[in-house]
């Protein structure tokens, strides 16, 4: 369907963002369509390998599913932090990534736990990991016909934890001036892997290889969290706006990572 | 995108046929077509929370869903709230704390305030706050109606241990 129109064709799973930009004219629709009646897409299902999240998977139903809070608390949080309890009555980690804002909380979330997209379109099925979906603010690798199915997670190593944190000038309901995520994996103490990840100082999601750099072969002592802290500042490249200006973003993403590297230590067994 | 689609659906309980333009919203539907105008208009955006309903048991806003989604599902508004035309609860302790002003907010706070309370009967005064935070009041300062969920989560509680009693 969605590739046969010639005209401009649009996906409803939450809707949450698409309803919105209908109403302020920004997109002018010849066709949407509504996936939510599709078998399976509004299901969470746990396999040996993982969990594979359906697009039309709401918020709400994320925070309620116990074995992927366990899993993956961070992408969890993420998830749940989108909005109003209205807002995760509906809002989606598809929806969220496809809107592809580069504040989205979820994609950092979904980038440092190995999220991967699994993408249908009228010929083939790919799978593509989450940092390779959002190509800049508003822009996708998806084709036209393509959608996103669902979003799987893998199941996590032993030992390993993850986190989200953001900073808003609110205490709710507002959009992210600085986004975290980071996952680890402890052996014996010590962080063996690490990948961290920002949101909303970048026209994208940013994988910071540096500040994971930072973080392995530590036990998260001062010198690798202050480490950790300026390869964030670093990597950073946001814009000036009403909830935060270039320098302040730059530094709060020091700030926040340290923060969140604590919590997914601690998510991993890690003794602080 | 706006041919009108016949919409069968369940609103308070009762089956209700409607025929909307395919980019309706559902609130406007609600308002306009089935007349349910406890059902507010103020953001249209997904912000203020002045038009929340629940879709199949789950907190949305109406504004936010189109009229076609609602094909087959039940949705309640704040006119479901009452029962054989006795206020319920949350709706008195709102007149006894004088918890609006000017009332455009107030169904939505209703019906996310039962949507808090059937999950959870014993909210603290945070969890109340981040449960109605989808929920923009200008006039009363949110004081006033944290103080009007807590006596009536106080009262639903007492009810339902009265009624086990019973049992």
């Amino acid at each position: 369907m969605m590739s046969k129109e010639k005209g401009a064709a649009f996906l409803l799973a939450g809707g949450t963002d698409l309803l919105v930009k209908l109403k302020m004219g920004m997109v002018e629709p010849d066709l949407v369509v509504d996936i939510k009646r599709i078998p399976k897409i509004d299901e969470i299902q746990a396999s040996a390998k993982g969990f594979t999240i359906g697009a039309a998977v709401s918020g709400s139903v994320i925070g309620q599913h116990m074995a992927l809070k366990a899993a993956w608390p961070g992408v969890v949080e993420a998830a749940n932090l989108i909005g109003s309890d209205q807002i995760q009555g509906r809002a989606t980690l598809a929806g969220n990534l496809c809107n592809a804002s580069p504040a989205a909380d979820s994609v950092p979330a979904m980038i440092a736990a190995g999220a991967k997209a699994v993408i249908v379109g009228p010929q083939k099925k790919r799978t593509v990991a989450v940092e390779k979906v959002v190509l800049g603010p508003g822009q996708t690798c998806l084709a036209k016909g393509e959608v996103i199915e669902a979003i799987t997670l893998p199941k996590p190593e032993s030992r390993t934890g993850d986190a989200y944190l953001r900073f808003i000038p609110r205490t709710e309901m507002d959009i992210a001036v600085v986004g975290v995520a980071i996952s680890l994996k402890l052996e014996r103490g010590v962080v063996k892997k690490a990948k961290v990840v920002l949101g909303a100082v970048a026209p994208t999601a940013v994988v910071v290889p540096a500040a994971a750099k930072a973080l392995v072969g530590s036990n998260l002592d001062d010198a690798a969290l202050d480490k950790l802290a300026s390869a964030c500042s670093a990597a950073c490249n946001p814009i000036d706006d009403k909830r935060g200006t270039v320098e302040y973003r730059t530094r709060v993403a020091g700030v926040l990572a340290k923060r969140a590297a604590k919590i997914a230590f601690q998510r991993a067994g890690g003794a602080l | 995108m706006s041919n009108a689609t016949l919409v069968s659906t369940t609103v308070n309980g009762d089956p209700v046929q409607f025929a909307c333009p395919t980019d309706e919203s559902l609130m406007t539907a609600l308002r306009n077509r089935v007349g349910l105008t406890g059902v507010k208009e103020g953001c249209g955006t997904g912000d203020c929370g002045a038009c929340s309903v629940t879709l199949d048991g789950s907190l949305v806003c109406s504004c936010l869903v189109l009229g076609v989604e609602a094909e087959g599902r039940e949705v309640t508004t704040v006119e479901g709230l009452s029962e054989g035309g006795e206020l319920h609860v949350l709706q008195q302790k709102f007149i006894d704390h004088a918890a609006l002003q000017c009332g455009i907010c107030t169904p939505g706070f209703l019906v996310a305030a039962k949507s808090l309370l059937d999950r959870n009967p014993n909210p603290d005064e945070t969890e109340i706050r981040y449960a109605l935070a989808g929920n923009l009041c200008r006039c009363t300062g949110y004081d006033k109606i944290v103080h009007a969920v807590q006596a009536a989560a106080k009262e639903i509680r007492g009810k339902d241990k009265r009624s086990k009693k019973r049992r």
